[in-house]
């Protein structure tokens, strides 16, 4: 039945083979055109790095843009014998040096290819780049890749802007879709980190043709496979970028933090972090240098304060409890309670003050009492119980100020600071009952709780707006698309209701015009409201803390201040934040003695 | 009777010289598709691709032996339980496997990776060889048919989930064997015509062209044939059916393919379409080939196949190393080799007494066969890029291991053809 198939199989298998040898043939003996497409040797491969979005602030003032960089490149096994003492001439190498690089080359062993364009020279100057563009051809198998590498117009903003470098190995395994290269250059921090995607643009590739020489001749079929390069989007950020230089000139030799915002659209106006460094140190040849410098040094200037550095809140608090306190009607803005200093210390002429008065003068055993009320509501009879419950309403008003959590503003590794809540308690007593005596020392802003500065500006807008803040961001445009990402777009309301904002509003107001902060604060034609905090921080001094916003109706800048080891919140952040609304206000400085005050820095004095 | 183990006087060395030529062959291969003149490489140096297959063939030579000393009654009693444990395996794949190269086909074991699919072939086979064997078995039985492509099918598709697509369609080759043990040529020829009509209809951009020949055809065959009305009924609803399965294809291929996925089979087909694309393999690989004339550039003076001008050229494209530093005349010993190895295992194959020992050595021809045509062909640009690798040749263990355990059982059970009782 199955004669003969046998012999199909062995027919089948020799007329295969005799094809494939026809075929061979074909190709190999009788076609020259490949043996001359191998001489010729073809095709090359040319990568055109994309540019790299620029970056503007508010007013369309340029902040980043990209300054072109030339690598020499070598195809290993395109070199010939060429004349090194002219090459070393050209580029600036002793003999030894141009060896002792060769040996580099092939010492590493995975990386190291015959074929593939390695990286000979890293980032030529532009005259070495020009004079060595026309003597090129001396020295086949060395070509000039072109790329650019970023430049900042001033030095500030270095943390908000972060840098770029080229991409590490761990990046380029957490990199699925392939889309980086080694080599490529990728934003490592800041806003460069955060908006990688819009900023890198697209590489293109060019394919040329080249001659036995390795001399290239021209583009291969007309251009017809190449791809162009996409250059990356542009960022309009909302910085203003004079009113960022006077923060960082105010900031000079502090360390601390100013962070303002505009709270009609919770766009960021200036981002101050001190110290800081310059960014043009980080990027181009002397990157890997001064970042050894700059991530080394003591004083930290990578650690970005506005977003990083949790404080503890101090008496700027007492504004959120007293709106807490309010809400959760245990007090009403007449209620009076008597500064028993008995219970906790306190500070300043005051003895029987209403809420208004309470907030103006700071008073501690009001808020002590305020906080009790809430926290034992008597909605449970067991006192555990019942502090419980408290605590959980409270922490849901704090936590609506954007407390205890990241706000998720656009830039990498902001911090959350902390808010207790119950379970916290919980583990921190080992699952031992607690109640309102183990917990009263967040009443004060002291305490458990930590916030970041951000937070505390945002708190600021918050009460500016009378009750709902737009969660904070540094880019307001991204390309020719003047809008936001879209979770910048959004109103986050509190749980308080907008008339008790007005209580606060009375409160700050009153603090400018007649408390702490009215010999430094206070400015003519404008109502300013603020209020001042002082963060213990023994055995140190003191830090000094200011919140503000202004105008008090249509506020148009809401500002927290932090000046680390500077003593009183009354001095030192008050003069700064007032400077900066100052400037942003009325764009000029019109109390010169603050300002010498200031930069004078002897706030401890 | 002599030890069962010692099979050394019945082995058929003919096999196993020629097994022993083209290993060899292979490894001086590697060794060129990775040697740089400036780097001073030794052919033993196990950072390079050649060092570590010197040790894969060392392995392979103790599995060969291994593989000898066995009882020849262990493959066919065991071919089941082989074949269920394969299969778990291939499911498992998918969750326990590492990743290489996009695909998860690998399992590690320590910093050791091996490809389960690449035996999936020796074992599917052995259970296949079993079940034709197997008293009551017959081709013409449906059911039994049935059951022949359920047990390709199985493994076939638990490989396609791993995206190997490559060592997937090398399970076709058992239909080959299913032919040669009695089924009817008929799905031969469909299967043939079927890809045939879709090649077809993606080089010819106007299917009306195709129509016209289909419509020649017939009109030919009307009026050269017998004409009886049956006859003539069933030619032109036969060739209805065609235009039809045609214009099918034509609207699949240009109307719900968006364009890039278009030229990415058009590619497959003709490398020419895109030789900077998808077709940039081929047309290096081409280039290299045809750069070696007729005696080659010499060992290790390749330079086309140096200078990762081709991809994958230590393993899937590794035949343009020998075509372009052996040229023709060394194309012709490598694909004659191939050719006189293939010739060998029909030749085994004939003059077994069992149908489990033929139908298995014929599973191995067509194997080895499939790889041979498959990797070969898309070397040259005549067939479509599908990566497989060609034997003993391409770089790696688990494909050596595979084809030396297919070919060794062979071998063994070849030697005790004297001992079974004819079971025909």
């Amino acid at each position: 039945m199955n004669e003969g198939r046998k012999e199909i199989f062995q027919i089948v298998f020799v007329v295969v083979g005799f094809i494939f040898l026809t075929k061979l043939f074909f190709v190999q003996v009788i076609d020259d055109r490949y043996a001359e497409l191998a001489n010729s040797n073809s095709i090359l491969r040319v990568v055109e790095y994309p540019f790299r979005g620029l970056i503007k602030d508010r007013n369309g003032k340029l902040i980043v843009y990209n300054t072109p960089e030339y690598d020499l490149q070598v195809i290993m096994k395109d070199v010939r014998s060429f004349d090194s003492t002219a090459f070393c001439n050209i580029f600036h190498l002793t003999r030894q040096e141009l060896r002792k690089r060769f040996k580099e080359l092939k010492a590493k062993k995975k990386e190291y290819s015959a074929v593939k364009p390695m990286r000979f020279l890293e980032q030529l100057s532009a005259e070495d780049w020009a004079r060595s563009e026309d003597r090129l051809d001396e020295f086949p198998g060395f070509y000039i890749q072109a790329r650019t590498t970023r430049a900042y117009t001033t030095p500030a903003l270095a943390n908000a802007l972060g840098y770029v470098s080229e991409v590490s190995k761990e990046q380029l395994k957490q990199d699925p879709a392939h889309i980086y290269k080694q080599g490529d250059y990728i934003g490592q921090s800041g806003i460069e980190s955060f908006y990688e995607e819009q900023l890198r643009g697209k590489r293109g590739i060019r394919f040329r043709l080249r001659d036995v020489k390795g001399i290239e001749k021209g583009s291969f079929k007309n251009g017809e496979y190449d791809t162009l390069s996409v250059p990356g989007q542009d960022l309009t950020t909302s910085i203003d970028l004079d009113l960022q230089l006077y923060g960082e000139k105010l900031m000079k030799g502090k360390a601390g933090s100013i962070v303002a915002i505009e709270p009609a659209s919770g766009e960021i106006l200036s981002l101050v972090s001190g110290p800081s460094y310059d960014p043009n140190l980080l990027t181009g040849k002397n990157y890997s240098a001064n970042f050894k410098l700059i991530s080394t040094d003591t004083l930290k200037p990578l650690f970005n304060r506005p977003l990083m550095a949790q404080y503890r809140p101090g008496s700027i608090f007492k504004i959120a409890q007293a709106m807490t306190a309010l809400q959760e009607k245990v007090i009403s803005p007449e209620t009076r309670i008597v500064c028993d200093r008995t219970i906790i210390g306190c500070h300043g002429p005051h003895t029987n003050e209403d809420l208004r008065g309470a907030i103006a003068n700071s008073c501690n055993v009001y808020f002590y009492t305020a906080l009790r009320r809430m926290i034992n509501q008597g909605k449970a009879n067991d006192p555990f119980a019942d502090a419980r419950i408290g605590l959980n309403e409270w922490d849901r008003h704090i936590h609506s100020f954007g407390f205890g959590n990241k706000l998720g503003i656009d830039l990498p590794n902001e911090k959350s600071g902390l808010i207790p809540t119950p379970a916290y308690y919980d583990k921190a007593y080992n699952n031992r009952p607690w109640k309102f005596s183990n917990i009263y020392s967040i009443a004060i802003g002291e305490g458990e709780n930590l916030v970041v500065p951000l937070q505390m500006a945002n708190f600021a807008a918050t009460v500016a707006n009378r009750g709902f803040y737009y969660i904070p961001h540094l880019v307001k445009g991204i390309g020719k698309d003047l809008k936001p990402l879209s979770p910048y777009t959004e109103r986050h309301y509190t749980t308080i209701d907008s008339a008790n904002f007005n209580i606060a509003v009375d409160a700050m107001q009153q603090v400018v015009d007649a408390g702490t902060g009215q010999w430094f604060a206070h400015l003519s034609d404008v109502v300013v409201c603020g209020k001042t905090g002082t963060v213990q921080n023994e055995p140190l001094p003191d830090h000094s803390v200011f919140i503000a916003f202004a105008p008090r109706d249509k506020p148009q800048i809401a500002i927290s201040v932090y000046v680390e080891n500077a003593g009183q919140g009354a001095r030192a952040a008050a003069s700064i934040a007032s400077l900066m609304i100052e400037r942003y206000l009325f764009k000029q400085t019109r109390r010169q003695y603050i300002e010498d005050y200031v930069l004078a820095g002897k706030f401890l004095d | 009777m002599k030890r069962d183990s010692d099979i050394s006087g019945s082995m058929d060395w003919t096999i196993v010289m020629l097994y022993m030529a083209l290993v060899i062959l292979g490894w001086l291969n590697v060794f060129a598709a990775v040697y740089d003149e400036h780097a001073k490489q030794s052919i033993f140096d196990l950072s390079l691709n050649s060092g570590r297959q010197l040790l894969f063939i060392a392995a392979s030579a103790l599995i060969a032996l291994a593989i000898t000393i066995i009882d020849m009654r262990f493959y066919e009693t065991f071919a089941y339980v082989f074949y269920g444990i394969i299969l778990v395996i291939l499911v498992m794949v998918p969750v326990i496997g590492k990743e290489v190269g996009g695909n998860k086909a690998w399992i590690g074991i320590g910093s050791f990776g091996l490809q389960p699919s690449e035996f999936a072939k020796c074992i599917t086979a052995l259970a296949l060889a079993k079940y034709i064997g197997s008293v009551g078995f017959r081709m013409e039985n449906l059911r039994n048919q049935a059951m022949l492509f359920i047990m390709i099918g199985l493994p076939m598709g638990l490989i396609l989930l791993q995206k190997d697509t490559g060592t997937a369609l090398v399970f076709t080759s058992f239909i080959l064997v299913f032919f040669r043990e009695g089924m009817s040529p008929f799905l031969l020829i469909v299967g043939l015509c079927a890809i045939t009509i879709f090649i077809l209809t993606l080089l010819i951009p106007n299917p009306i062209y195709l129509h016209i020949a289909i419509g020649v055809v017939l009109l030919v065959l009307i009026v050269t044939g017998k004409k009886k009305i049956r006859r003539i009924i069933l030619l032109t609803v036969g060739a209805l059916l065609i235009s039809g399965v045609i214009e099918s294809v034509d609207y699949v291929v240009h109307d719900v393919l968006k364009p890039h996925q278009q030229n990415r089979i058009k590619a497959l087909i003709n490398p020419d379409a895109d030789p900077l694309g998808f077709g940039w393999n081929v047309t290096q690989s081409k280039i290299a080939i045809g750069s070696g004339g007729f005696w080659g550039k010499g060992f290790l003076k390749g330079t086309q196949t140096k200078f990762d001008f081709v991809p994958a050229q230590s393993t899937d494209f590794i035949f343009c190393t020998i075509g372009e530093e052996h040229g023709w005349i060394g194309s012709l010993i490598v694909i004659g080799l191939f050719i006189a190895l293939l010739l060998r295992i029909i030749f085994l194959a004939e003059r077994q007494k069992n149908r489990f020992t033929r139908t298995y050595a014929y599973s191995v021809a067509c194997i080895f066969f499939f790889h041979f045509a498959v990797n070969i062909g898309m070397t040259i640009g005549l067939f479509p890029v599908i990566g497989i690798p060609l034997p003993f040749f391409s770089y790696g263990g688990s494909a050596l291991w595979s084809f030396t355990i297919l070919l060794f059982i062979l071998i063994k059970l070849d030697a005790h053809r004297g001992q079974v009782l004819q079971r025909i």
